[in-house]
C-alpha cells in the first residue's frame, strides 16, 4: 500500500515536473525530451491504475511514433531559439494569475466531487474479473465499440492522406523515372544514324 | 494516505493548466504550442483511465484509446502544417503569424 | 374675344419658349409680335365696346379654389378701368415687340427675350382682368417673376442677376404685405371677390381689428396693407432702390416694364381698390404723402444722374408718384389718366434713349455723348416731343394730365393736399430742369464719345422708328383727344362704377394755379439751358464746388446704402451663420458626418482587439473558460445537489 502511494507520488511528480519543463524549455529538442519524459511517467500511472494495456500502447505508439515526429520535425526546422524568451515576461503575471485561477477551480470541483451512489451498481462495461486487461478491452472493442474501432482507422487513414497531401512538393530539378516511358520507348526515339566524316566528330 | 480518485484527477487537472499555459505564454515557437496540445491531451487520457478504474467501467479505456488515435493524426497534420508553414515563410516565430489582423 | 386679348399672348410665349430652338428667332419674333398686334387691336376693340359703349362683361374660365368659405375663380372682368388698362399693356408691349427686332438684332438669345416679353404681357393681362384678389395676386407675382427673367436677361453679367435678384426680393417685401392685406380682406368680408367686397364695404366703415396688439381702424389697416404691394411694385419712396438698378436689363424692357406697364399695377390696383381708399381717410393720406414724397425725391436725384437710363428711370419714379399723389386726394380719374398719357411719352423716351445708347455700342454715360442732334434727327426729333410731353409743355398730353393732378391736389383742403401740392409743384420744376439737361447733353454740343464711337453712329432702323412714332402721336394728341373721357365732362358716363368717383371739385381754378406749373417748367428750362448750353462748364464747377452734394442726390439719398447695412448685411451674415454653423458644424456634426466619425472612432478601436496573434485568441478563450466554470461554480450547472 505505502509502495503504491510512493511511487504514485514519484510518477506525478515527475510527471508534473517534466510538463512544466515542456513549457519552460529554452531549446525545443529539450522540451521534446522533457515531453517524452511526461509520457513515460504517465505511463507508469496508468499501470498503477491497471490500465496496462493502454500504458503500454502510449509509450510504443505515442511516444515511439508521434513524439519521435515531433522530434524529427524540430531537428529539421531551422529553428533559432536565441532570443525566444522574449515577450514571456511581460504576459507572465496575468496569464498566470488566470491559470492558477483555473486550476484551483478545477481542484476545487474534484475535491467536492461525490459519485452518485447508483453509479457503481449500474456500470455498462463491468471489469470481468479474471481476465487480463488487454483481454478485457479486446472483448469489447471489436464487439461492442466496433464502429468506433473502423472510424479511428478511417481518421488515421485521413490523417495519412492529409499529411502527404501538405507536404509532398516535387522538386523541379529532380530527375525521376517513369517505367512506362522507359518500356514504352521506340527505335525511333532511341537511335540516331548518322554519317561522320572522319576525323570531324559529332557536332 | 491512501490515494484515492481525487488525486489522480488533481494531477490531471495540473497538466491540463500547465498544457494551456504553454499555448499563451509561447511567443516564439509553434511546435510548443503543438506540444501543449498534446500535454492537454495525456491530462484529458489520465481522467478518463482513472475514472475507469475507479468506477470499474472498461469505456473510459476504450474512449483514451480513441483519443490517441485521434491525437496521433492531429499531430501528423499539425506537424506538416507546421513545415509546409515555414517552406513558405521561413520562420515559426510566433510573433510574426499576424495575416489574420484587422 | 376677350379671351383672346389674354391668352394669345401666353400662346406666343409658350411658342417662342418651348419651340424657340426648333424654329429659330426669325420664326419667334414674327409670330409673337404679330399675337400681340393681334391682341392690341382686339383691346381697342374691347375699349371701344366696353368704355365708350358701356357693356361691361364677365366671363368665367374655370373654377379654381373651392373650400370652405373661400371661393375662387380664373374669369375675365372687363369693366372700362380693365380696358384702359388692355389698351395701355397691349399697345405698348406689341410697339416693343416691334422695337426689339432691330434693338436685340444681334443678340444670340432672341427667342427667350419675345418668350419672356409675352410672358410678362400675359401676367400683366392676367392681372388687371382680375375679378377677384387671388387672381390678381397671380398676376401680380407673375409680372415679377417676368421683371426678374427680363432685368437678369442678360444673365452672364454679375451686375444684372444682383439687379434681378434685388428687384424681386423689394418687390416681395411689398408682396408680403399685399398678401396680409388679402387676408385681412378675406377675414373681414369672407370673401375675396370684387364685388361682394365693395358691396359691403360701407358696412365695414366702423370695424376694428386686432394688429400686433392694437385696435385698428379695420379698412384703414386692409387699404395701407395692399398700398404696401403698391409701393414695392411702383417703386415708390422707401421701396424704390430696385428701379435704378433695374435698367441692367435690355432698353425695351425698361421700356415695357418699368414706365408703362408692371409699375404701375400698383397705380391700377389702388384704383381698382378705390371703393374701399374713399372709406379710409387715414390710408389715402398715406398714399397721398408716399405718392407727393417720391415725385420730389426722385427728381432730386434725377437732376444729378449721369446714365441717361438711370435719369429715365428716376423719371418714372417720380411720375408713378404724381398718379399716386392724384389718388391719394381721390382724383383716381387724374390718376389713371396720367398713367394713360405717361406710358405714351415715358416708353418714347426710353426707346429712343435705347435707341441712342444701341448706336452708342451700349455707352449710357451722358457725359460721353453730345451733338448727336446733327447725327441721328429723326431720335432727336423724338426724343423731343417725348420730353415736351414729360415737362407738361401746353397742350401736349403730359400738360393735361400733369398739370390736372397739381391742380386737384390744390383743391383738397387739408395738410396732406398743401403738402402734395407743394411736392409735385417742386417735382415739376425739377423735371423739367433734368428732362433739358438730358436733352442737351445729349443732343447739343460736340461729341464727347471719341472719333472711333462717332462714326458709327446711324439713326434707328424702321422697326425701331414706327413704334417711337406711334408713342410720339400719342404723346402729342392723347392728352387732348381723351381729356372729355377721363377728367373731363364726361367722366361719369366713362369710368360709370369701376372706379369711386368723387364729385367734381376742380371748378373755379384761380389763373395763378393753372399757371404755376408751367411757371415751373419754363424756369427748369432756362436754369437748363444757362447750365448746359451757355455756360457749359457751371455745371462742373459746382460739382467741383460742393461733391457731397452731388453725390448725396446721386446715391438717391443714400437709401441703397442705409438697406444695405440696415438689412441686406444682417441677413447676409445670418445667413452665412446659419449655412456655416447651424447647417455645417450643428446639423451635419451631430447628423450624418458625426454619426459616421463616431462609427469610424469606435470601429478603429474595436479592430484593435483582432491582433492576429494566436496566443491573444487562445487567452481569451482562457477566460471564457475560467468564467464559464465560476458561473457552473456558483450556479450548480443546473444539477441537481
Amino acid at each position: 500500500m505505502m509502495l503504491s502511494a510512493l511511487f504514485f507520488y514519484l510518477f506525478a511528480i515527475m510527471c508534473v515536473g517534466a510538463g512544466f519543463m515542456v513549457v519552460a524549455a529554452r531549446n525545443p529538442v529539450h522540451a521534446v525530451l522533457f515531453l517524452i519524459l511526461a509520457f513515460f511517467n504517465a505511463a507508469g500511472l496508468f499501470v498503477l491504475l491497471g490500465a496496462e494495456f493502454l500504458a503500454m500502447i502510449l509509450v510504443v505508439v505515442y511516444v515511439g511514433a508521434v513524439l519521435v515526429l515531433f522530434l524529427f520535425v524540430v531537428m529539421m526546422l531551422d529553428v533559432d531559439f536565441a532570443e525566444l524568451r522574449a515577450g514571456f515576461l511581460k504576459y507572465l503575471p496575468i496569464g498566470v494569475t488566470i491559470g492558477l485561477l483555473l486550476l484551483v477551480e478545477l481542484i476545487f470541483v474534484v475535491g467536492a466531487w461525490i459519485t452518485a451512489p447508483t453509479v457503481f451498481i449500474d456500470v455498462p462495461t463491468p471489469a470481468p474479473a479474471q481476465v487480463s486487461n488487454t483481454q478485457a478491452l479486446g472483448e469489447i472493442l471489436y464487439t461492442r465499440y466496433v464502429y468506433l474501432f473502423e472510424v479511428a482507422g478511417l481518421i488515421l487513414l485521413v490523417a495519412m492522406v492529409g499529411a502527404i497531401v501538405l507536404t509532398l512538393h516535387h522538386k523541379r530539378d529532380v530527375r525521376r523515372q517513369s517505367v512506362a516511358a522507359q518500356v514504352g520507348r521506340t527505335r525511333e526515339m532511341a537511335v540516331e544514324v548518322v554519317q561522320v566524316e572522319t576525323g570531324r566528330g559529332l557536332k | 494516505m491512501t490515494v484515492g480518485l481525487t488525486h489522480y484527477l488533481t494531477v490531471a487537472a495540473v497538466l491540463f493548466t500547465i498544457g494551456i499555459f504553454g499555448i499563451f505564454l509561447n511567443r516564439k515557437n509553434v511546435i510548443v504550442i503543438l506540444m501543449s496540445i498534446e500535454l492537454m491531451l495525456l491530462a484529458v487520457n489520465i481522467n478518463f483511465v482513472a475514472f475507469s478504474a475507479f468506477h470499474g467501467d472498461l469505456v473510459g479505456q476504450v474512449f483514451t484509446m480513441i483519443v490517441l488515435t485521434v491525437a496521433a493524426a492531429e499531430a501528423a497534420i499539425g506537424l506538416a502544417l507546421v513545415v509546409v508553414y515555414f517552406r513558405n515563410r521561413g520562420t515559426i516565430d510566433v510573433a510574426e503569424i499576424d495575416l489574420l489582423k484587422g | 374675344m376677350y379671351q383672346a386679348i389674354v391668352f394669345l399672348p401666353l400662346l406666343g410665349a409658350v411658342f417662342a419658349g418651348f419651340f424657340g430652338r426648333f424654329v429659330g428667332p426669325r420664326a419667334c419674333e414674327v409670330v409673337t409680335t404679330t399675337l400681340l398686334f393681334i391682341a392690341c387691336f382686339l383691346a381697342w376693340l374691347a375699349f371701344y365696346q366696353v368704355a365708350i359703349g358701356g357693356h361691361d362683361v364677365r366671363i368665367e374660365l374655370l373654377g379654381w379654389i373651392h373650400s370652405g368659405e373661400l371661393k375662387t375663380y380664373w374669369s375675365l372682368r372687363v369693366d372700362t378701368l380693365t380696358a384702359v388698362m388692355l389698351v395701355v399693356v397691349t399697345t405698348v408691349s406689341s410697339l416693343v415687340h416691334l422695337y426689339s427686332f432691330g434693338y436685340m438684332d444681334e443678340d444670340p438669345h432672341k427667342e427667350r427675350f419675345f418668350a419672356y416679353l409675352s410672358l410678362f404681357t400675359f401676367a400683366m393681362l392676367a392681372l388687371v382682368t382680375s375679378d377677384d384678389l387671388l387672381q390678381l395676386y397671380f398676376g401680380w407675382e407673375g409680372v415679377g417673376l417676368a421683371s426678374y427673367l427680363l432685368i437678369g436677361f442678360w444673365y452672364k453679367k454679375p451686375s444684372a442677376n444682383a439687379a434681378a435678384i434685388k428687384a424681386f426680393i423689394v418687390n416681395r417685401v411689398g408682396d408680403f404685405g399685399f398678401a396680409l392685406g388679402i387676408f385681412a380682406i378675406f377675414v373681414l368680408f369672407g370673401t375675396v371677390q370684387y364685388d361682394p367686397i365693395f358691396a359691403s364695404a360701407p358696412d365695414q366703415v366702423a370695424k376694428t381689428m386686432d394688429f400686433l396688439g392694437y385696435q385698428v381702424p379695420a379698412l384703414d389697416l386692409i387699404c395701407f396693407l395692399l398700398f404696401m404691394g403698391a409701393m414695392g411694385k411702383s417703386a415708390q419712396f422707401l421701396l424704390h432702390t430696385w428701379l435704378p438698378d433695374a435698367m441692367e436689363g435690355p432698353t425695351p424692357v425698361s421700356a415695357l416694364i418699368h414706365a408703362a406697364t408692371m409699375v404701375t399695377a400698383g397705380v391700377f390696383m389702388v384704383a381698382r381698390f378705390s371703393p374701399l381708399f374713399e372709406l379710409a381717410p387715414y390710408a389715402l393720406a398715406f398714399v397721398a404723402i408716399i405718392g407727393a414724397t417720391s415725385a420730389f425725391f426722385a427728381a432730386t436725384a434725377a437732376v444729378v444722374q449721369t446714365d441717361i437710363k438711370r435719369t429715365i428711370a428716376y423719371s418714372t419714379c417720380s411720375q408713378l408718384g404724381y398718379m399716386f399723389a392724384a389718388e391719394g386726394v381721390g382724383a383716381f380719374g387724374a390718376g389713371m389718366f396720367h398713367l394713360f398719357t405717361h406710358a405714351n411719352f415715358k416708353a418714347l423716351l426710353f426707346l429712343c434713349a435705347g435707341a441712342v445708347t444701341h448706336t452708342l455700342a451700349d455707352n449710357r454715360d451722358m457725359r460721353r455723348m453730345g451733338g448727336l442732334r446733327k447725327l441721328m434727327p429723326f431720335t432727336w426729333a423724338m426724343m423731343l416731343i417725348g420730353s415736351l410731353a414729360l415737362t407738361a409743355f401746353p397742350l401736349t398730353s403730359g400738360f393735361v394730365s400733369k398739370d390736372y393732378i397739381i391742380e386737384t391736389t390744390w383743391f383738397d383742403h387739408t395738410t396732406v393736399g398743401l403738402y402734395t401740392y407743394w411736392m409735385t409743384l417742386i417735382a415739376a420744376f425739377l423735371t423739367s430742369l433734368y428732362t433739358w439737361r438730358l436733352m442737351f447733353m445729349t443732343f447739343e454740343g460736340n461729341f464727347r464719345g471719341g472719333k472711333q464711337a462717332q462714326d458709327h453712329v446711324h439713326d434707328a432702323p424702321w422697326t425701331m422708328g414706327v413704334p417711337m412714332t406711334v408713342l410720339a402721336a400719342g404723346a402729342l394728341f392723347a392728352g387732348l383727344a381723351f381729356r372729355h373721357l377721363f377728367i373731363g365732362a364726361d367722366e361719369a358716363s366713362f369710368w360709370r362704377d369701376s372706379i369711386a368717383l368723387q364729385e367734381p371739385a376742380h371748378h373755379d381754378v384761380p389763373f395763378w394755379l393753372t399757371i404755376s406749373p408751367t411757371l415751373g417748367m419754363v424756369i427748369g428750362f432756362l436754369i437748363a439751358w444757362y447750365c448746359y448750353m451757355w455756360q457749359p462748364l457751371l455745371p462742373f464747377a459746382l460739382l467741383k464746388r460742393f461733391p457731397a452734394v452731388n453725390r448725396f442726390f446721386l446715391n438717391a439719398w443714400y437709401f441703397d446704402a442705409l438697406y444695405d447695412f440696415l438689412f441686406v448685411r444682417p441677413a447676409k451674415r445670418l445667413g452665412y451663420i446659419l449655412w456655416k454653423v447651424g447647417d455645417g458644424t450643428i446639423i451635419d456634426g451631430i447628423g450624418p458626418d458625426g454619426v459616421a466619425a463616431r462609427v469610424i472612432d469606435i470601429t478603429n478601436r474595436v479592430v484593435k482587439l483582432q491582433t492576429g496573434y494566436i496566443y491573444h485568441y487562445a487567452f481569451i478563450m482562457l477566460i471564457g473558460v475560467a468564467l464559464l466554470i465560476t458561473y457552473f461554480i456558483f450556479t450548480g450547472g443546473g444539477l441537481a445537489p
